[in-house]
């Protein structure tokens, strides 16, 4: 981490997790963190590095290989008024855990009349892009967000990776904090001179522009950052780039005045677009903004093919920017 | 045990003129089970159950009225109507669901009983399944995490021969599954679930070890269901009419319970007045459903979220928004 006088610090995306967690635990002795090797491993994508050694076992819990296992103890702490933060080792896993997070975590507050909350936060990286292949490199953050009683939210910047945790740890409903693979190592900045809580449910706009549209959350708002250069370098189209945050609740009062800004829109997300988040995004922009549009919204995900082992194969799946340079061209109608 | 069989009995009655909708698994032929295990927990002790649950949230103490409300879909219910017949929970009463996922309460209970700890409290967690639930991999996640953490667990088998209309022999490898928590280094025993103060001894002596050394344990309440699995299945196709006769006529926990009362003294007037009470307490609780408002429409959206920040939240998702998310964002609005 790099500091200046004015609190203005330079520090990764898994550093500013890291930051985060440590001071809700300070902040807040009911917080407590779960998951697979957080303790003396330091953290499989060491986001909870130093964490065991500061706070001991009983805050920094390390758990079995058993993830069903222990997010339905974090729900069962939950709703006993604990706040545990738990670690999927990546989304993947997640699946295993998908009743206790859907039929239990999402359920318990209104299935039980009010009586009962469960303030939880799971945590969990998606993408792809190491050769990971095709149990290791999904994205079903939509999955999660098709869920009332839930909310998702989505950091792509160092400072909302910080900010959003922590309002996820403060939140007394379940959230699951959507990560990313290839953010962890990306550099921002974050003011520590201030709590820099980010409210749940607005979007933020990641770059300024006039012609095109384009709404993506984590890893994909960098791939639409550089295409947004590109074109306006070498079409000399201006294009806005529209970070998400939050999935659920879905901040579209930003998406429609930036639709109604540009007359034209193209959603980006790292993983499939059947039934995805891009498949919400461009539903609701077609409500809310049909008379603005001029162009039908153009949509990018990731080839719908499980993720195959060679790098070729591999590059031609992902949702690289060749793809969304295209498809924003075809958008402008350039 | 005859407050349970009576509001049981009424609970079917109701459910047949249609009062009642959606699933309804009742625990007749169990009293003895649940009574027996939920009287031995402490006063700081926890409950969670499976979707067999009328009995355990009565034995826990939960009022008979807001039950039958709650089976009613009444906004009076303990679940305030969205929970009905397989969510019944009321934390007044340390009662926490009420689940309706075979086996999804056991990791809860785990944790449960885990916020115990952290919160330095000596409570045990009663966790009830059903005798399908130990297939399951919640199961064997649960178990083991109770026991690698040592947690205050006592998972009481409710081993009624069935999983809906499957025996017990034939979907399990090792029938007898008290047996199956040596796999986890616990204590597993088995007991006489017809056999209320059997049932009772057995589960004080393990919620009490539980409490004291952090000891998790299996407890497998062996017992019967004198009826189906709901009240949609006959409970005839899987099992023969002797084989039901025979439960009901030689094991009846009430009637085992009310010979060994007799024996010890108690009189037949005495006897009367516990089922006259009890026969007033469901009456009441009928009076109660029926008076209690079904839950206004304009409260569909209550109680998704908790937080208070969640309006403003979801203030800002209006726009392109489809129907059915009106009356939510409307709500959420509101609340904000």
């Amino acid at each position: 981490m790099a500091t200046t006088a004015s609190g203005i610090e330079t520090m990764t995306y898994r550093e500013a997790l890291r930051l985060a967690l440590r001071e809700e635990l300070e902040r807040d002795p009911t917080v407590f963190l779960m998951g697979e090797e957080i303790g003396v491993f330091q953290g499989s994508y060491k986001v909870t590095a130093g964490l065991y050694d500061d706070f001991g076992p009983e805050r920094i819990m390390e758990t079995p290989i058993s993830e069903e296992g222990f997010v339905g103890a974090a729900v069962g702490a939950a709703m006993s008024g604990q706040r545990p933060v738990v670690e999927i080792m990546t989304i993947n896993f997640i699946l295993v855990a998908m009743d206790q997070v859907v039929n239990h975590a999402a359920k318990v507050r209104y299935m039980f009349g009010g009586k009962v909350g469960c303030p939880l936060v799971i945590r969990t990286p998606n993408g792809a892009g190491n050769q990971l292949t095709a149990q290791h490199s999904q994205s079903f953050e939509g999955w999660f967000a098709n869920v009332p009683g839930l909310k998702v939210v989505a950091p792509a910047t160092p400072a909302d990776a910080r900010g959003l945790l922590k309002s996820a740890i403060r939140d007394d409903d379940p959230v699951l904090v959507i990560e990313n693979l290839q953010l962890y190592k990306a550099k921002g900045e974050v003011d520590t001179s201030v709590d820099g809580a980010v409210e749940i449910g607005r979007a933020a706009i990641a770059r300024e522009g006039s012609d095109l549209t384009m709404v993506a959350h984590t890893f994909a708002v960098t791939r639409c950052l550089h295409v947004a250069e590109r074109l306006q370098a070498d079409h000399g189209i201006s294009a806005e780039v529209v970070d998400l945050r939050s999935l659920r609740p879905l901040d579209m009062e930003t998406v429609a005045a930036s639709v109604a800004k540009t007359n034209r829109a193209l959603c980006v997300e790292e993983g499939w677009a059947s039934y995805g988040v891009t498949a919400e995004v461009a539903s609701r922009i077609s409500l809310a903004c049909f008379d603005d549009l001029d162009a039908p919204v153009g949509r990018v995900g990731m080839a719908e093919v499980p993720m195959p082992y060679a790098k070729s194969l591999e590059d031609a799946a992902l949702p690289h920017e060749e793809k969304i340079l295209a498809a924003a061209l075809e958008v402008c109608g350039a | 045990m005859t407050l349970i069989r009576l509001f049981e009995q009424e609970s079917e009655r109701q459910y047949k003129r249609a009062r009642i909708g959606g699933y309804c698994h009742l625990a007749i032929g169990q009293e003895g089970a649940t009574v027996g295990a939920v009287a031995a927990m402490g006063p700081e002790d926890l409950l969670l159950s499976s979707y067999r649950s009328h009995g355990l949230a009565l034995a826990k103490g939960v009022p008979a009225t807001t039950v039958m409300a709650e089976l009613f879909g009444r906004q009076d219910g303990c679940a305030a109507g969205r929970g009905g017949s397989m969510h019944l929970l009321d934390p007044e009463h340390n009662y926490f669901g009420g689940w309706g996922i075979v086996g999804g309460q056991l990791p809860i209970a785990a944790g449960m009983a885990l916020a115990g700890i952290k919160e330095g409290k000596e409570l045990a967690v009663l966790c009830e399944l059903g005798d399908g639930a130990v297939n399951m991999g919640a199961w064997h996640e649960s178990l083991n995490l109770a026991a690698v953490w040592k947690l205050p667990v006592v998972f009481a088998v409710f081993n009624n021969g069935y999983g809906m209309g499957t025996s017990v022999e034939q979907s399990n490898a090792e029938p007898e599954i008290y047996k199956r928590a040596a796999a986890f280094r616990m204590p597993g025993e088995r007991v006489d679930g017809q056999d209320v103060e059997a049932t009772y001894q057995a589960t004080y002596a393990l919620l009490e070890r539980a409490r004291r050394e952090r000891q998790p344990a299996v407890l497998e309440v062996m017992t019967y269901r004198l009826r189906g699995h709901s009240v949609a299945d006959a409970g005839t196709a899987y099992r023969t009419k002797e084989e039901v006769a025979e439960w009901a006529e030689k094991r009846d926990p009430i009637a085992m319970v009310t010979e060994k009362l007799m024996a010890a003294g108690v009189t037949e007037e005495e006897l009367d007045e516990i089922e006259r009470d009890a026969q007033r307490e469901v009456d009441e609780a009928v009076a109660f459903a029926e008076a209690s408002p079904m839950p206004d429409p304009s409260t569909l959206a209550d109680f998704v979220y908790g937080d208070p920040d969640t309006g403003r939240q979801f203030s800002r998702m209006a726009p392109g928004s489809p129907a059915g998310e009106a009356a939510v964002l409307a709500q959420l609005e509101q609340a904000a």
